[in-house]
C-alpha cells in the first residue's frame, strides 16, 4: 500500500464516522425518529422506485423519519388513508389531488416528480386505427374522472364521440378486443401490451400530452394540517424522496433491485424487465430541461387548475403558493 | 545382378495401393456416413415432432377435460339469473351447492350491475373453500368488483371468458383463473346485461399435471396464459412473473418472441428455441389448449434428442476404424503377396537381361495372373534361348555360306585374264575388259587367247542366273570354249559345239548369251558369232558410234541343235570393238530407271578417242554413277579391242 492510500483510508474512516453520529445524533440527544408513513397510489412498482429507495439506502432517517411505505393499490386509495390518518404522505396525480382537494381534503403538493403527462391512447393497426379519426364511434376504455380529463380534450379537439368504458387494472380487455382503444400510461401499460406479444409497429400510440392536455402527473402530498404540525418533518419527507429518486436514476440496477424485493414481497405479476421499462421511462419523463426534479412550476400549476376549471371538475382552485410548498 | 535390384519395389506399390484404396475408402464411408448421419437426425427430429405434438394434444385434453366440465354450472345459473332472480338466501344456497358438488371450483360468486339485484347499489357474494370448509368471504374490492377482468371483460364482450390467471389475494400463493359467464336478462329494449356468474379454479392441479410432463431427462413442458405470462414452469419464480416476452426482452431474443407469437396466436408447432434457455440447442414443440386461449409447449434438448444417434455414430466410427485398419492389414497382405512374385521376377528379368538365358524364372503356385505373366515369362525366356542358340547356328552357317561364296568368287575370278596388255610383243591390237562383279557370285565372263599367231579370239559371255551355278556354268562354258577353238577356226562351230555339249545333263536348265569373234590381226578381218547376245559397239577411228550388226542365234544350253552363224567384217585400223553384257544398260538408278543404250552411246562417243582401258573404266563409271546408291544386280561387264592394223614395220 502506498503512503498516500493511508491518508485517504484515514479520511474517509473519519467522514464515515461523522456523518453516522450526524445520522443517528438526534437519537442519541434522546430526539427519537419521527414516525411517518407513506401511500403510494398504486401497487409496488418502479413508478415508486425513489421513495423505496430512499427508504432502502436510510435517506428518511438520515432526516429523522422513520418511514413506512404502505403497500398501494385499488383498495388503498391514498385519499381515504389520508383522510383517515393511516398515512401522512401519498402521491396523487396533480388532476386527481386538486379534485380531491375540491372535494374538501386539504393536499398540498410537497414535491413534484413526473412533470409531463405520459399518458397515452393505444389502438391496434389490424382494427384499421391510423389517425384520431379512426376511433370514431369505436369503444375506448378509460380510466377514473381526473384521468379522464387530457382523453376527453384529445376527443373534442379531433371532433370524436366515443363510447367510453370503464378501465380496469389490466389492458386484458384491450387484448381480447373488447375495445378499439385503451388508457395506457407510457411506463405501464404500453409496455405490458408490448409484453403480451403486440409489436410497437401494430400499435397506434396517441400521445395525450402532446394531442390533448399536457398535465402534471405524480406527485409527493400530505395534508395541509401535517404540514403545519410539523414542517420540518415535511420537508425531510421532500428532501430525502427527491434524494432516492436520484440515486435511483444514478443507479438503476440498484434501484431495480429494491423495487423487486418490494413487487416480490406483494407477489405482483411482473418482472424486472417491465419494472426496467417502467424506471427508464418515467426518468425520461423527470429529468426534461425546464422543470427541476420536485419543483411543480407555476405555469404547469395554473395551467392544470385552469382545464380542471374549465372541465367543471375543480372550480375555485387554491393559489400556487397555498398549494406547492417549494423545496427547502 | 545390378546393386539397383536389390531395392525392393514392395514398400512403393503396397504404400500406392494402401493410400488409394483407403483414401476412396474413408471417402465414400465419409460421404455415406454424413448422409446416413444427417437423415437419420431428420428422421428423428421428425418422429420426436410428432410424439412430442402427440403428447402435447393429450396432454391438453387432459388438462382442458375439467375446465371443460366446470363452465356447464356456471352457464346453468347465469341462464337461470337471467330468466328471475332468486331471493338472497337462495341465490347463496345455489352458489354452496355448485361448490360442493364441484370439488375443482375453488369459490364461486354472482356478481350484479348497480341496481339490479333487489334494488341493492352493489351485491356480489363470493364463496370459497377455506380450511376445508365452504365459507361466504368477502371480495375485498366490493366497491368497484365492476373493473376487475372477470367481471369486465364478460360484461363488454357479453360471452362467457376464462380470465387471464392472477394469484389470489386471500389464497397467498395460488394461482387462480375464474370463468365467468354473463348474465344476460331479457327486457323490453332486448337483453341486457346484469352480472356475471363466476367460478374460480387454481391452478395448482393444472401445474402439477403440466410439471409431471417431461420428454428425455431435462426437457420439461410449459404453459403460457393468453397475453404470453408463464403459467407453469419448472422455475417457480418465473410463474406468472415472467412472460415470454418479458425473456426474449431479456435476453434479447427476437426468435423467443417470435415464438411466443406464434404461441398466444394458437398456433401449433415445432420450433428451435433459442439456445439460452437451456444453455444448449434444444426444440420445443407447442399446442394451443382452445378452451381458455392458454398455449403449452414441449421443450426437448437436442443432445438428448440425438444422443442415441450419437451413441450409434461413436460406434460406427469405431467399427470404421476398426474395418479401416483390417482393410489396411488386408492390403498390405495382398500386396506383398502379388509384389514378392513380381520383384522376384523382376531380379530374374534383370539378370536374363544381362545374358544369362539359363537364369530360371521362379514359378508361383498361382493361377492369377502373376502366376500367368512368370509362366509366360519362363516361356518367352526359353523361346530366346532357343532362338538365340539358332541364331547362333545360323549365323554360323551363313557366315561360312559367305566365306564360301567369297572364295567361289575368287576362284571365278582367277579364270578370268587379268593381266593387261596382255600380249605385250603385239602391236597390231590393244585389248582391254573389265568385270565388275555383282554382290553375289555372279555369271559374266570374258576371255581371249591367241589361236595362233595373228589370230585373236575374244569372247564375252552371260550365264543366266546367279550364285554357284552360274559360277560354275560360266567356268564350264569358257573351259569348253577354249577347249573347242582349239579344234575350229570358225565361230558359229565353235558355239555350236560349245552348245551342244552344255545341253548335255543341263538340269539347272542354265543358259549362256555368248559374243564371240576371231579377229586377224593382219588383215583386220573379224569373223564372230552371237548366241543371244546384245550387239557390241564399233567406234571408227573418227570416232563414230555404231552398232555391230549380229548373226541371230540362240542362247548357249538350251537347244542341242541351234544353228549358230559366222559373220565377218573388216576392222580398219584405229577402229574399236565394244563388247559388254546387259549389265551396262540395264543398270538401275533408285528410281529403277535402265542406263540404256542411248547413254552408253553418249559415253562411248566422248570415249571414243581414248585408249581401251580408260574407255572402259569411263563406261563403269558412268554405269556405277547412274546407279547412285542403288545396289548392283547383275555383274557388268566391258571389253574393247582397239585394232591397229598389222605391224607397220
Amino acid at each position: 500500500m502506498r503512503k498516500g492510500d493511508w491518508r485517504r483510508l484515514v479520511a474517509v474512516a473519519l467522514l464515515s464516522w461523522c456523518v453516522m453520529t450526524a445520522a443517528t445524533g438526534r437519537c442519541l440527544a434522546g430526539e427519537a425518529l419521527k414516525k411517518a408513513s407513506l401511500i403510494p397510489q398504486w401497487e409496488p412498482q418502479a413508478q415508486f422506485a425513489g421513495f423505496y429507495v430512499a427508504l432502502a439506502k436510510g435517506f428518511y432517517a438520515a432526516e429523522g423519519v422513520d418511514m413506512t411505505i404502505l403497500r398501494g393499490g385499488p383498495g388503498q386509495p391514498p385519499s381515504r388513508l389520508l383522510a383517515e390518518g393511516k398515512a401522512q404522505f401519498g402521491t396523487f396525480f396533480l388532476a386527481t389531488a386538486l379534485l380531491k382537494r375540491a372535494e374538501g381534503l386539504p393536499l398540498v403538493n410537497l414535491a413534484q416528480f413526473v412533470p409531463h403527462s405520459t399518458q397515452l391512447l393505444i389502438a391496434k393497426k389490424a382494427d384499421g386505427i391510423e389517425k384520431p379519426a379512426d376511433l370514431a364511434g369505436g369503444k375506448v376504455s378509460l380510466w377514473g374522472p381526473e384521468f379522464q380529463l387530457s382523453t376527453r380534450t384529445f376527443f373534442q379537439r379531433y371532433g370524436l364521440t366515443v363510447e367510453p368504458v370503464p378501465q380496469g387494472f389490466t389492458v386484458d380487455l384491450f387484448l381480447r378486443g373488447g375495445v378499439a382503444a385503451c388508457s395506457a400510461m407510457r411506463y405501464n401499460e404500453y409496455h405490458a401490451i408490448i409484453n403480451a406479444g403486440l409489436d410497437p409497429e401494430e400499435l397506434t400510440v396517441f400521445d395525450l400530452g402532446a394531442h390533448g392536455l399536457d398535465l402534471p402527473e405524480d406527485g409527493l402530498y400530505t395534508l395541509a394540517s401535517v404540514l403545519a404540525a410539523d414542517p420540518d418533518l415535511c420537508r425531510g419527507v421532500a428532501r430525502a424522496s427527491v434524494r432516492g429518486w436520484e440515486y435511483a436514476f444514478a443507479h438503476p440496477e440498484e434501484a431495480l433491485d429494491v423495487v423487486m424485493s418490494h413487487v416480490s414481497a406483494a407477489h405482483l405479476p411482473t418482472n424486472r424487465m417491465h419494472q426496467k421499462w417502467m424506471l427508464e421511462s418515467l426518468r425520461q419523463a423527470m429529468t426534461g430541461p425546464g422543470d427541476p426534479l420536485g419543483t411543480l412550476t407555476r405555469l404547469r400549476y395554473q395551467a392544470a387548475a385552469k382545464a380542471l376549471g374549465a372541465a367543471g371538475l375543480a372550480a375555485n382552485a387554491p393559489s400556487y403558493e397555498e398549494f406547492h410548498v417549494p423545496l427547502p | 545382378m545390378s546393386p539397383s535390384l536389390d531395392v525392393r519395389p514392395t514398400r512403393g506399390l503396397a504404400f500406392k495401393l494402401a493410400v488409394c484404396i483407403l483414401t476412396s475408402a474413408t471417402l465414400i464411408f465419409t460421404v455415406a456416413f454424413a448422409y446416413y448421419y444427417r437423415s437419420s437426425k431428420d428422421m428423428l427430429l421428425a418422429s420426436v415432432r410428432d410424439n412430442a405434438q402427440n403428447l402435447l394434444r393429450r396432454a391438453v385434453s387432459r388438462l382442458e377435460a375439467p375446465l371443460s366440465a366446470i363452465e356447464r354450472v356456471p352457464q346453468f345459473m347465469a341462464l337461470k339469473l337471467g330468466q328471475e332472480l332468486p331471493a338472497p338466501a337462495d341465490l347463496d344456497r345455489d352458489l354452496t351447492d355448485f361448490l360442493t358438488a364441484n370439488p375443482d371450483v375453488f369459490g364461486a360468486a354472482a356478481a350484479f350491475e348497480p341496481l339490479v339485484f333487489h334494488g341493492l347499489p352493489r351485491y356480489s357474494p363470493y364463496f370459497c373453500r377455506k380450511n376445508g370448509e365452504i365459507a361466504q368471504v368477502g371480495l375485498g374490492y366490493e366497491e368497484y368488483y365492476e373493473l376487475q377482468n372477470w367481471y369486465l371483460v364478460p360484461k363488454v364482450l357479453q360471452k362467457p371468458v376464462w380470465s387471464e390467471p392472477y394469484f389470489d389475494e386471500s389464497g397467498g400463493d395460488i394461482v387462480m383463473t375464474t370463468y365467468s359467464v354473463p348474465v344476460m336478462g331479457q327486457t323490453p329494449a332486448g337483453p341486457a346485461f346484469l352480472g356475471v356468474v363466476t367460478a374460480d379454479v387454481a391452478l395448482d392441479w393444472l401445474r402439477a399435471q403440466v410439471g409431471r410432463i417431461s420428454l428425455y431427462n431435462s426437457g420439461y413442458a410449459f404453459l403460457l396464459s393468453r397475453s404470453g405470462v408463464l403459467l407453469s414452469h419448472p422455475d417457480n419464480r418465473l410463474v406468472m412473473r415472467e412472460s415470454i416476452f418479458s425473456r426474449a426482452e431479456q435476453f434479447a431474443s427476437p426468435e423467443l418472441r417470435t415464438l411466443g407469437r406464434r404461441m398466444i396466436a394458437g398456433e401449433e408447432g415445432f420450433a428451435r428455441l433459442p439456445d439460452f434457455i437451456l444453455g444448449k440447442p434444444a426444440w420445443v414443440a407447442f399446442a394451443p389448449m382452445r378452451l381458455t386461449g392458454w398455449s403449452m409447449g414441449v421443450i426437448v434438448p437436442e443432445d438428448e434428442l440425438f444422443a442415441p444417434l450419437r451413441k450409434l455414430g461413436r460406434e460406427v466410427a469405431i467399427l470404421g476404424g476398426a474395418g479401416f485398419t483390417a482393410l489396411l492389414l488386408v492390403i498390405a497382405a495382398i500386396a506383398a503377396h502379388i509384389t514378392r512374385p513380381l520383384s522376384r521376377l523382376a531380379a530374374t528379368a534383370a539378370e536374363i537381361a544381362h545374358g544369362n538365358l539359363d537364369a530360371p524364372v521362379p514359378l508361383g503356385a498361382g493361377h492369377d495372373e502373376v502366376g500367368a505373366l512368370s509362366r509366360s515369362f519362363e516361356q518367352m525366356r526359353l523361346a530366346l534361348r532357343d532362338y538365340i542358340a539358332d541364331l547362333t547356328a545360323t549365323t554360323k552357317a551363313k557366315e561360312r555360306l559367305e566365306s564360301e561364296l567369297k572364295i567361289a568368287r575368287n576362284i571365278q575370278m582367277s579364270f578370268l585374264p587379268k593381266r593387261f596388255p596382255p600380249f605385250p610383243e603385239i602391236t597390231s591390237f590393244a585389248l582391254h575388259a573389265d568385270l565388275l562383279p555383282a554382290r553375289e557370285v555372279g555369271g559374266d565372263l570374258y576371255d581371249f587367247f591367241l589361236l595362233g599367231p595373228g589370230r585373236l579370239l575374244f569372247l564375252v559371255g552371260d550365264v543366266s542366273g546367279k550364285g554357284v551355278p552360274a559360277a560354275l556354268f560360266m567356268a564350264v562354258t569358257k573351259t569348253l570354249i577354249k577347249g573347242n577353238a582349239e579344234q575350229e577356226s570358225d565361230p558359229a562351230e565353235i558355239l555350236a559345239k560349245v552348245n551342244r555339249e552344255l545341253c548335255v545333263d543341263n538340269e539347272s536348265m542354265l543358259f549362256v548369251t555368248m559374243f564371240l569373234a576371231i579377229l586377224d590381226c593382219d588383215t583386220g578381218e573379224m569373223t564372230f558369232s552371237n548366241a543371244g547376245h546384245n550387239p557390241p559397239a564399233r567406234i571408227a577411228p573418227d570416232g563414230t558410234v555404231s552398232w555391230l550388226a549380229l548373226p541371230r542365234g540362240l542362247f548357249l544350253g538350251v537347244m542341242e541343235d541351234a544353228v549358230y552363224r559366222t559373220a565377218t567384217v573388216t576392222l580398219t585400223p584405229g577402229e574399236k570393238i565394244v563388247a559388254f553384257t546387259d549389265g551396262v544398260t540395264e543398270a538401275q538408278n533408285p528410281a529403277q530407271e535402265l542406263f540404256g543404250t542411248d547413254r552408253l552411246l553418249t559415253v562411248l562417243s566422248k570415249a571414243a578417242s581414248m585408249p581401251p582401258e580408260v574407255l572402259d573404266a569411263a563406261v563403269m563409271q558412268a554405269a556405277t554413277e547412274y546407279a547412285e546408291d542403288a545396289e548392283q544386280a547383275d555383274d557388268i561387264t566391258v571389253l574393247t579391242l582397239l585394232y591397229r592394223g598389222s605391224d607397220p614395220t
